[in-house]
């Protein structure tokens, strides 16, 4: 909300400068978003009258003007269409300053010399109408300085309210807020009923009690809706941020501004029969005052009359019922909504007004009858009017209760873990409008004013009085706890180290968004279904991601359109596989994924820039693996749909799935314009931060026998089958296989592939023999043999 | 006794001058060998009188050991020198890079989020985490922000379907965990969180540390305590901190929290960085916990923030492109 600091000052002005306002009222929990100034900054500016305009001999677009500044008479060229004899504008006189720096001297336009410069409102910052000059009312004092007159030395504090102190939404509001934290008396603006002048009345009925517990309305007849606006209203309003409309309109605004009370005034030839404040029918349609025809949902409060919906209560007013030109009688309104009632219905008709925001919060159920009179009077002041009697129709039984709340002294200094005097609390409380029921050393009970409908329990009371003691002001310690020791797991590795394995392996952390496009995830996964959003912030952000792979593909494409070739990026998050129909089956698993892509080292000096291969990820996985020994996972050829089938496996660890890894297939890597080939992982992360506690076993103080094979096998034996019999059928003493050549290729028939293994054996007790050893190996190449046909190399 | 100091110091002088091994064999063999000058000196012993003849062979044998001795010593020199010569040989480029892989990194919110997180780990927090598709009770009702609560239109939230929506907070996580566990709690809870919003300032997902601390008797005190500490330790400074009443459904009081900052010109101004209060007793009712027997505060930081201060990053969005020229400046 944007209010003038003068406005504020002329109900509450206590004696310090702006600054230490603007810091005070933040402190208070009211935070001030901006200050601006009022209006540019000038010099030199002061009102002048126009007493003669002639048309400029040698241009068709200026006029020279005469103008006096009630002393003296100044010949100024002015191309304003709207300069003519009789009209009072700013006038900027030799000398004058406009802005920074512009400043005004004599000059001479087309042959004509002239002295000054007439001024639109928007030459001096305060409004865009740069539409001709500023035309001041008739009764302004030619060669009075502007500044003075339009009470320009002032400034606009903007602040930031939070939902719950809809009570400061006005001058009244934050004025008693200022009184408070300054300890000084606060000068509200004087309110008395308005002299009834007819009998006049048109008949208000509710239908929906509990929505709308009071309504006020009443009739003026013969109000003058051409009449001028007076200068001081519409500068405030513009200091807030609203436009003069017509002075109906703008005292609807102003006393909303200056009391916090909403107000609509409707045309009273408009209103047929009467009014009824009842829920819209479904489908009922009504215009608004900015032109759109809105369908009603029944759950919508609306203003009628007999025949048809007049206003969204609380929101905004229709295009066919509010004031005119035309209008002559008016029925003005003050109500009070239930806040409840309307939360959420200006939003969910992409609406949000002045009224809407006022009334969601909530307004002082008790502010009615004192905003239509102050509002009444200024329309007979300002428009003229013979003035109706109130009518009012109030629910008592639906008005917000008046709350008993009590603050307990041990909660108080149990919170602020200090005691703050007695005196001084109730002291507080007052100030803020409480009304003291009963005052112990134990308790202050109190009864909340109706305009703090925020405050309902003691938590409540206790921030009020840390908040004028100021947060800043309250003791600061470390919380004292006992100690509670959790067992240090080592069945768990910390998320942290394994980060750092990737990172040694050369791999930058990336984060991608969480959403991907459908179109996308389609691509990688035709046969999931993503999970859609609702209300996403762009198509391509659509669906909750399915897979970290398809993110992790997107940002090596980023990158490798910016010449970075050689990618190795890893992510560690959730994806999202299900329905939100069935939240609690619907998977959030945390994964860390990986890509690798270019060369294998950075490209250096010593060596060439051979690629990553599938190989390089494995290594990779195996290091996460390594990591725990939570357990060796084992690998099969994978179907994923997005990767290449030959190249490609499925990673199980105890038999469970738990990810996948390979070559990105390389239709779909053509397909998203990659240039080479690309490497992924997708392993749960459970799977990685499992880990095994480390038990010894006792080290063999005999010799270690190795004996090496080469083996020729069809290419098709995968050589983790030729380890898997060898480990069946070793021994005892067997201890481990290790591969240490694979060549396929010239010299050997192309079917088969040559595999060279060395074997070791152990024995805890003795030094095997020859034989021992001898009998291992014929053993095993028998069954690789039987089993795979492998055959020994001559 | 002429001859033998000529042959002396004609072997001495042959040794000095020998350039190699095999030239100080042959030297070697020409005074000490069996058919050698020295050798040839003794074998003429019987030609001395029995009187000289003592003195005679203890000089030709002293002569002898002078000899092997300087061979021996000429002998290592020349292998030092070779040895020399060999490593002058093999000297290489030292300024050359190593050889290996390159190093990468952790990405800046991660950095900074282990930075929170080991502040807090450090005095007894745990950390704990929850779904980030979550339901409208875990995410609103139980954190006392009913439907149409104003305070729902300060997070623009993605939703699925009406009651089903991406968290706006890592707030759910407490309430879980409250959910299950009776106090003494705290825990902090780091992690993805989601608001429908995007431009300069705001990206549609950003990370979030919230803690959470109840026990019996937690005042704000301890609250202004931990916090003003936090900062303190996270940014390595001595800040100036100040606590401004605020509004969160959650909390009462609401807090938030600001640091003073100094622009290149010497400006001071204030820069909200947190947001916390104490915990709204409706929201320990409603997970189960006695709000008269317990009190307890909560705070929460945007990730991003703290990276953005700490590493002076001025957009926002680079945290999202993956552009590896940004991340490689992470190491």
């Amino acid at each position: 909300m944007k209010i003038s600091e003068n406005w504020l000052r002329e109900w509450v002005n206590p004696d310090i400068s702006s600054d230490d306002l603007v810091a005070q009222i933040t402190l208070a929990g009211l935070e001030v978003d901006e200050v601006l100034p009022v209006a540019s900054e000038f010099s030199g500016v002061v009102v002048g009258e126009i007493i003669g305009a002639e048309p400029h001999p040698n241009a068709d677009k200026l006029q020279v003007c005469q103008v006096s500044d009630g002393i003296e008479t100044f010949q100024v060229v002015c191309g304003a269409p709207n300069a003519r004899p009789g009209i009072k504008i700013p006038f900027a006189k030799i000398g004058a300053v406009l802005g920074a720096d512009f400043k005004i001297k004599k000059a001479k336009l087309r042959q004509v010399e002239s002295f000054g410069m007439l001024c639109s409102a928007s030459e001096l910052g305060l409004s865009d109408d740069h539409d001709g000059i500023m035309e001041l009312p008739a009764a302004a004092k030619a060669g009075e300085d502007f500044r003075a007159f339009l009470n320009l030395d002032d400034q606009i504090i903007d602040v930031d309210l939070t939902p719950n102190r809809s009570d400061c939404l006005s001058v009244a509001g934050l004025a008693r807020e200022v009184g408070v934290l300054n300890k000084v008396d606060v000068t509200p603006v004087a309110i008395a009923p308005v002299d009834v002048a007819s009998n006049d009345t048109f008949p208000v009925r509710i239908d929906a009690e509990d929505a709308c517990p009071r309504y006020l309305g009443r009739v003026v007849r013969g109000v003058d809706v051409k009449a001028q606006t007076p200068l001081w209203m519409v500068e405030k309003l513009r200091r807030s941020g609203i436009r003069s409309i017509d002075p109906i309109v703008d005292i609807t605004n102003y006393v909303m501004l200056e009391l916090g009370q909403p107000m609509h005034a409707f045309d009273l030839a408009n209103l047929s029969g009467s009014i009824v404040v009842r829920m819209a029918n479904k489908d009922e349609k009504i215009v608004l005052l900015d032109g759109q025809e809105v369908a009603l949902r029944d759950d919508t409060l609306v203003i009628a009359d007999e025949k048809t919906p007049l206003a969204i209560a609380g929101v905004m007013g229709g295009e066919g019922s509010g004031v005119n030109e035309g209008t002559k009688d008016i029925f003005l309104e003050s109500a009070f909504f239930a806040p409840l009632s309307l939360a959420g219905k200006a939003r969910s008709y992409g609406l949000h007004t002045d009224s809407s925001h006022r009334f969601e919060r909530g307004v002082d159920a008790t502010l009615q009858e004192r905003a239509l009179e102050r509002a009444t009077a200024l329309v007979v002041e300002i428009a003229g009017g013979q003035v109706g009697p109130v009518t009012s129709v109030v629910n008592e039984a639906s008005l917000p209760e008046v709350a008993l709340v009590t603050l307990r002294r041990k909660k108080l200094d149990q919170y602020l873990a200090m005691s703050i005097d007695k005196d001084l609390v109730t002291d507080i409380l007052t100030r803020l409008g409480l009304e003291m029921i009963e005052v112990t050393d134990e308790v202050w009970t109190t009864r909340v004013p109706s305009h703090r409908f925020d405050i309902a329990i003691e938590a409540d009371l206790i921030e009020e009085v840390a908040r004028i003691y100021g947060y800043d002001n309250l003791p600061s310690s470390m919380p004292q706890a006992a100690v509670n020791f959790t067992p240090l797991s080592e069945t768990k590795t910390q998320i942290q180290v394994m980060r750092s394995i990737l990172v040694s392996q050369g791999y930058q952390e990336a984060v991608t968004y969480s959403f991907i496009d459908p179109v996308l995830s389609k691509q990688f996964l035709p046969n999931i279904e993503p999970v859609p959003l609702a209300n996403p912030i762009s198509a391509d952000m659509g669906v909750m991601r399915p897979s970290l792979v398809p993110g992790l593909v997107k940002a090596y494409l980023y990158n490798q359109n910016r010449q970075q070739p050689r990618v190795r990026l890893f992510e560690t998050g959730r994806r999202f596989i299900g329905s939100v129909e069935a939240l609690a089956e619907l998977d959030q698993q945390q994964q860390v994924a990986g890509l690798i892509a270019g060369a294998r080292h950075a490209e250096a000096w010593y060596h060439g820039s051979e690629k990553v291969d599938f190989y390089d990820l494995k290594a990779h996985i195996e290091a996460l693996f390594a990591l725990n020994d939570g357990g060796k996972p084992t690998y099969e050829r994978s179907n994923c749909e997005f990767l290449h089938p030959g190249r490609s496996a499925d990673i199980f660890l105890d038999g469970e799935f738990v990810g996948l890894m390979g070559e990105l297939h390389p239709q779909l890597s053509k397909d998203l314009g990659a240039n080479q080939p690309i490497y992924i992982f997708d392993v749960a992360l459970n799977a990685v931060l499992n880990a095994k506690l480390p038990e010894y076993e006792a080290v063999s103080r005999f010799p270690e026998v190795r004996r090496d094979l080469a083996l020729l096998v069809d290419r098709s034996v995968p050589v983790s089958e030729l380890e898997r019999v060898i480990s069946e059928v070793a021994g005892d003493a067997f201890k481990s296989v290790l591969v240490f050549d694979v060549y396929q290729g010239q010299g050997i028939d192309d079917t088969k592939k040559s595999v060279a293994l060395g074997l070791t054996w152990q024995h805890p007790s003795h030094t095997l023999s020859d034989e021992e050893v001898n009998s291992s190996v014929e053993r095993t190449v028998m069954a690789l043999s039987e089993q795979l046909g492998a055959v020994v190399r001559g | 006794m002429e001859n033998l100091k000529q042959i002396l110091a004609d072997a001495l002088s042959a040794v000095a001058t020998s350039e190699s091994e095999s030239a100080l064999d042959d030297v070697r063999v020409h005074y000490l060998g069996k058919k050698g000058a020295l050798t040839a000196l003794l074998k003429q012993l019987g030609n001395v009188s029995a009187e000289d003849r003592p003195k005679f062979g203890q000089l030709v044998n002293e002569a002898k050991g002078q000899v092997q001795e300087k061979i021996t010593e000429r002998k290592a020199s020349l292998a030092k020198a070779a040895l020399d010569a060999k490593l002058a040989t093999e000297t290489i480029d030292i300024s050359l890079s190593g050889k290996g892989q390159e190093v990468g990194g952790l990405h800046p919110v991660t950095r900074t989020m282990e930075r929170i997180e080991t502040f807090f780990r450090g005095i007894g927090f745990d950390v704990a985490a929850g779904p980030e598709i979550e339901d409208d009770y875990h995410n609103f009702e139980a954190l006392n922000i009913p439907a149409h609560h104003p305070a729902r239109a300060m997070q623009d939230t993605f939703y699925f379907n009406p009651s089903t929506v991406l968290r706006t907070h890592t707030s759910p996580v407490q309430v879980r965990t409250m959910e299950t566990t009776q106090p003494p709690i705290r825990i902090i809870c780091p992690g993805r969180v989601y608001r429908c919003d995007s431009d300069q300032t705001h990206t549609p997902m950003f990370h979030q540390v919230e803690g959470l601390l109840i026990d019996e008797n937690i005042s704000f005190a301890d609250l202004k305590g931990i916090l003003q500490q936090f900062l303190n330790v996270f940014f390595e400074d001595d800040l100036k901190v100040r606590f401004r009443p605020s509004y969160f459904p959650f909390t009462e009081p609401s807090i938030e929290v600001d640091i003073m900052r100094t622009n290149s010109k010497g400006e001071e101004s204030w820069l909200e960085v947190l947001g916390c209060g104490m915990v709204h007793p409706k929201v320990l009712e409603m997970s189960g916990i006695d709000s008269e027997k317990y009190t307890g505060f909560a705070f929460g930081m945007g990730v991003e923030r703290f990276a953005m201060l700490r590493y002076k990053v001025d957009d926002l969005r680079m945290f999202f492109e993956n552009d590896l020229r940004f991340l490689k400046q992470f190491k």
